[in-house]
């Protein structure tokens, strides 16, 4: 065997050196040089980012087991831009003294999830798939329970692992069924003799519970609020964006290479998950005074939406998928990013507090409503774009009563956004929260967000790129 | 981008010159230049179009460009003019510039007001220029959003609640709207989001038949059509004096130009088949607008629920059909955004002074306000259709236009409609007799002032546009109607 095939597979090398060399780093280095650990690590990981952003050629390594298509090298780099914006807006909390310690770890245990996310998107083999998937869970557990001493992030973890493996030992039981009805546990071999028996059928979607419980779709998105309450501010926006995006790149991957004969199954499922998810949602935020649970249901909501670039099947949709992923990540980090600026300055995080945030904290204020803008989906913000694509890749094929109900949610969406910017602008406060100046990692993620959202929509070469390398069936 | 684009850009540069003023001299500054200069910019497009039209120039649109933006999609950014836009931006330009005037000395946060209403200019002057579905769409929701905001900041009385409807509902059309456009594009099978292209096409009958519905319903929500009008009184009466009259001056026209551009223009055959429910809504509009106007109190409920019936109106002619009413109807959206800014400005000016707008609180106003009120009664009578003030040559063709369509089914109806003139008189004269004669009842508004220069600048301005649009109709309406024709064309294939 020839094992130089493996230094293909830059990405993962290219990550797992990255944090070997953290990890030795945490360990070896004197106090003196410790103090950089943070600037170390995120110029390692940054130079990561830039070294693996240009696509190459598609190749298999290990006789399929893993598969790389150009397309790969976008999701990657967005899952690391992403990545990049959390561990910049985590890297104030990093600094406090009860967390110093644990610096490592956390670079560590975050970095490790983002490998197992690789594996995950770029497998060709379900148990390669299934590696990655549990690499992905089992460490990001470990991240919700970060906070070992704050109840509830004690109390998420557990909910987080507990849930994390029951969908997996479901998964896993249907990736067995698959198995058994076709005798190969490879992509390319499945496609051809998967045809849709109701054996098949029941494999099919015991499997996808495990993929569906990462993108957290009605009815197996029980876990998120409780979980993107109690964990740190920081993780629940990586387990909101980056895990939720490799998770619905890897569905769309696997429903068009390896289920494209069971369309006409496949495609009532996710109708009317998309309409669940969209709609149970966004009824729920509504109603949500923690702004966190309220960012919970945003984002389960906008799973939803997602589905409708995955529902199409085609090469339009999955170009609107990857797009669709870059702009949520911008917005919805975005947000987060003034919820824990906030959150670690004050420790207030309901709704109320935010009253008259503007007088106090223009520029954060301003991020803000840029961000819900943005999820909310108006022009002339990324969003809009976004959302416009995934709707007319759904419309091309003809699924216009759910481009419909997904339009009337957005009227919905819309006003919980505005409840948040109507707290921030048109409210009084007696007691504002006080004006805070942000260190600068914060203000560069930031910054970053906003160049993001204003102008990714506006400028196509970014959509034009990812429609390159896009594939459907 | 072709120099259209430049309505867009101008908006925009005041945004960055805003971004950096500090004082309240240098917004001033920064607005009034830039809304003169949209103003000189759409005198200049007129005449530009004109001569080229003179020039024998007799293309659909005219001084067109495109650029693909978004390849797999077919979208491009493609922009045109035609005779209908051109009066548009006239129209847009007026209201802009005396908009900034009337809110000349705006209080709270100046620079964020101002901020916030140039991107609405961008939103109404992008929807006007552009010829592709998708960047029309874009401008529309572009206009939509700061609505919450100005509203929501420096309106007045129920202002979070008015803000809110205003914007759900107004997202609602959108919703409507956007399934309508992607249906259109895809149903059409064009290769091209572009009007004009997509005009060459025909949609399929039955696809039509939803298409147009939702299309008309969803541009219908901001054209104020019954029963999707409750937004414009409680969104028009809470917000602040400048957004009243962009809002109701421009951007409720952009629903009866949308109707028209869109849902009449691409789907003749469901537009044929189909006017008579709308026919039967925007009749309703017309004459209930009109009876609710009666018995409002407030001043600026009275102006809305005069917008209703009087948007109605531009809608009712447009489904009729033919070339004279929806000429009327594109001249009674000019003269209705002129006459209503002009009214929502003096109701601002007013509710400045005695700080109520309730008109059994006022009277005798005449007397310590002689501007205001001169200015007051002559929005009044070209709301009622005074011959030589707009209200009446804009009515009058769409009447005109109404009684060509012989049925009796068209008849009737415009007979109905007829009788909101009659209505309306009842409450203008209501009101200009209440508020404006008789004896001062209150102490305190005995030592009010008359308007300011600034005021006087605004309200001149409407004034002469109005008595120029009524005194000499003949050059805009001929340029209207020629414009309506391929319309027209398109309806008798």
């Amino acid at each position: 065997m020839d094992y130089s095939s493996f230094l293909q597979m830059r990405e993962e090398f290219s990550l797992l050196v990255v944090m070997v060399i953290l990890l030795v780093y945490d360990i070896f280095a004197t106090e003196k040089a410790l103090k950089q650990f943070q600037t170390v690590a995120l110029s390692l990981f940054t130079l990561h980012t830039l070294l693996n952003c240009v696509p190459r050629e598609a190749f298999a390594v290990a006789g399929g087991m893993f598969q790389y298509v150009p397309m790969q090298t976008y999701i990657k780099t967005i899952l690391n831009i992403g990545t990049l914006i959390v561990l910049l807006q985590a890297h104030k909390y990093l600094d406090e003294d009860a967390n110093r310690v644990k610096r490592g770890e956390f670079y560590f245990l975050t970095l490790s999830t983002l490998l197992g996310m690789y594996f995950m998107i770029s497998s060709g083999n379900f148990l390669m798939f299934f590696i990655g998937l549990e690499t992905a869970s089992i460490p990001m557990a470990t991240l919700v329970a970060f906070d070992k001493y704050n109840k509830k992030a004690a109390e998420a973890g557990a909910k987080y692992i507990l849930s994390a493996v029951f969908a997996s030992s479901i998964s896993v039981f249907g990736i067995s069924l698959i198995y058994g009805s076709t005798g190969t546990l490879y992509f390319n071999d499945i496609a051809t003799v998967f045809t849709g028996t109701p054996l098949q059928l029941m494999a099919f979607v015991f499997f996808s519970v495990g993929l569906f419980f990462k993108i957290s779709l009605v009815p197996f998105h029980l876990w998120t609020p409780d979980v993107y309450e109690g964990s740190q501010t920081n993780i629940t926006s990586y387990l909101s964006v980056i895990s939720k995006g490799a998770a619905v790149f890897v569905l769309f991957t696997l429903l068009v290479k390896v289920f494209p004969k069971i369309i006409s199954d496949w495609q009532p499922i996710l109708y009317g998950l998309a309409v669940l998810s969209i709609t149970v949602a966004n009824v729920f935020a509504i109603r949500q005074q923690n702004l966190k649970r309220f960012l919970a249901f945003s984002s389960i909501s906008q799973a939803g939406y997602i589905l409708l670039a995955i529902i199409s099947g085609t090469a339009l949709g999955m170009a609107s998928l990857v797009y669709f992923v870059l702009v949520y990540m911008f917005s919805n980090l975005a947000a987060f990013g003034v919820l824990s600026v906030i959150e670690q300055r004050t420790s207030k995080v309901q709704m109320n507090d935010y009253n008259g945030l503007y007088q106090t904290n223009p520029k954060l204020s301003f991020v803000m409503m840029l961000a819900l803008f943005s999820l909310a989906g108006i022009p002339p913000f990324a969003g809009f774009f976004s959302k416009f694509f995934i709707f007319s890749a759904a419309a091309q094929q003809g699924f216009y009563v759910l481009v419909f109900i997904a339009l009337l949610n957005t009227i919905i969406s819309l006003y919980y956004y505005l409840l948040v910017i109507k707290a921030m602008f048109l409210n009084t406060n007696e007691q504002p929260i006080e004006t805070i100046t942000s260190d600068i990692p914060v203000k560069i993620s930031l910054v970053f967000c906003t160049i993001g959202i204003l102008f990714v929509g506006l400028v196509s070469t970014f959509y034009d790129q990812i429609a390159v390398f896009s594939f459907g069936m | 981008m072709n120099f259209l684009s430049i309505f867009v850009l101008v908006p925009a540069l005041m945004m960055m010159g805003l971004y950096v003023s500090k004082t309240r001299k240098q917004i001033q500054f920064v607005t009034a230049t830039g809304a003169s200069i949209l103003m000189i910019l759409s005198g200049v497009i007129t005449y530009m179009y004109l001569s080229e039209r003179a020039a024998g120039n007799m293309a659909e649109m005219l001084f067109t460009a495109d650029t693909v933006w978004y390849a797999p999609f077919n979208i491009h950014y493609s922009v045109g003019i035609d005779g209908i836009s051109v009066a548009m931006l006239l129209l847009t330009s007026i209201i802009v510039f005396t908009g900034v005037f009337a809110s000349w000395k705006i209080d709270p946060l100046p620079k964020e007001f101002f901020l916030w209403y140039c991107l609405l200019s961008i939103g109404v002057y992008g929807f006007f220029i552009s010829t592709d579905m998708f960047t029309m769409f874009m401008y529309y929701e572009i206009a939509l959003i700061p609505m919450y905001l100005l509203i929501g900041v420096w309106g007045s009385g129920r202002k979070e609640y008015g803000a809110m409807k205003l914007t759900l509902m107004l997202m609602g059309g959108s919703a409507l709207l956007l399934v309508g456009i992607l249906g259109i594009y895809y149903q059409s099978g064009a290769t091209s989001m572009n009007i004009l292209e997509i005009a060459k096409t025909t949609i399929p009958i039955q696809a039509q038949y939803y298409l147009f519905p939702l299309t008309f319903m969803g541009f219908g929500v901001l054209g104020a059509m019954f029963p999707f009008h409750t937004w414009s009184p409680d969104g028009h009466a809470s917000a602040p004096t400048a957004v009243s009259m962009l809002h109701a001056g421009v951007l409720m026209k952009l629903g009866g130009y949308g109707c028209f551009r869109v849902a009449i223009y691409l789907m003749p055959q469901a537009a044929h088949e189909m006017s008579w429910i709308f026919l039967v809504l925007t009749g309703i509009s017309v004459v209930y607008g009109a009876f609710s106007a009666i018995v409002q109190t407030d001043l600026k409920y009275i102006n809305a629920y005069s917008s209703v019936s009087h948007c109605g109106l531009v809608l009712f002619a447009i489904l009729m059909l033919n070339q004279t009413a929806m000429t009327g109807a594109i001249l009674q959206m000019l003269s209705h955004g002129l006459m209503t800014a002009l009214f929502f400005a003096l109701i601002g000016m007013i509710y400045g002074r005695t700080h109520t707008r309730l008109i059994t609180e006022m009277s005798g106003l005449m007397k310590v306000l002689p501007f205001l009120g001169v200015s007051y009664v002559i929005a009044g009578l070209a709301s009622l259709g005074l011959p030589s003030l707009s209200g009446f040559v804009a009515e009058m063709t769409i009447f005109v236009g109404s009684f060509q369509e012989t049925d009796t089914f068209h008849r009737v109806l415009t007979i109905v409609a007829c009788t909101s003139i009659v209505i309306t008189a009842v409450y203008i004269l209501r009101v200009v007799g209440k508020i404006l004669f008789g004896v001062i009842q209150d102490e305190h508004h005995k030592h009010l002032t008359d308007a300011t220069w600034f005021e006087r600048l605004s309200v001149v301005t409407l004034i002469i546009a109005i008595f120029a649009l009524g005194s000499a109709p003949f050059w805009i309406s001929n340029m209207i109607g020629e414009s309506v024709l391929p319309v027209v064309t398109q309806l008798a294939k």
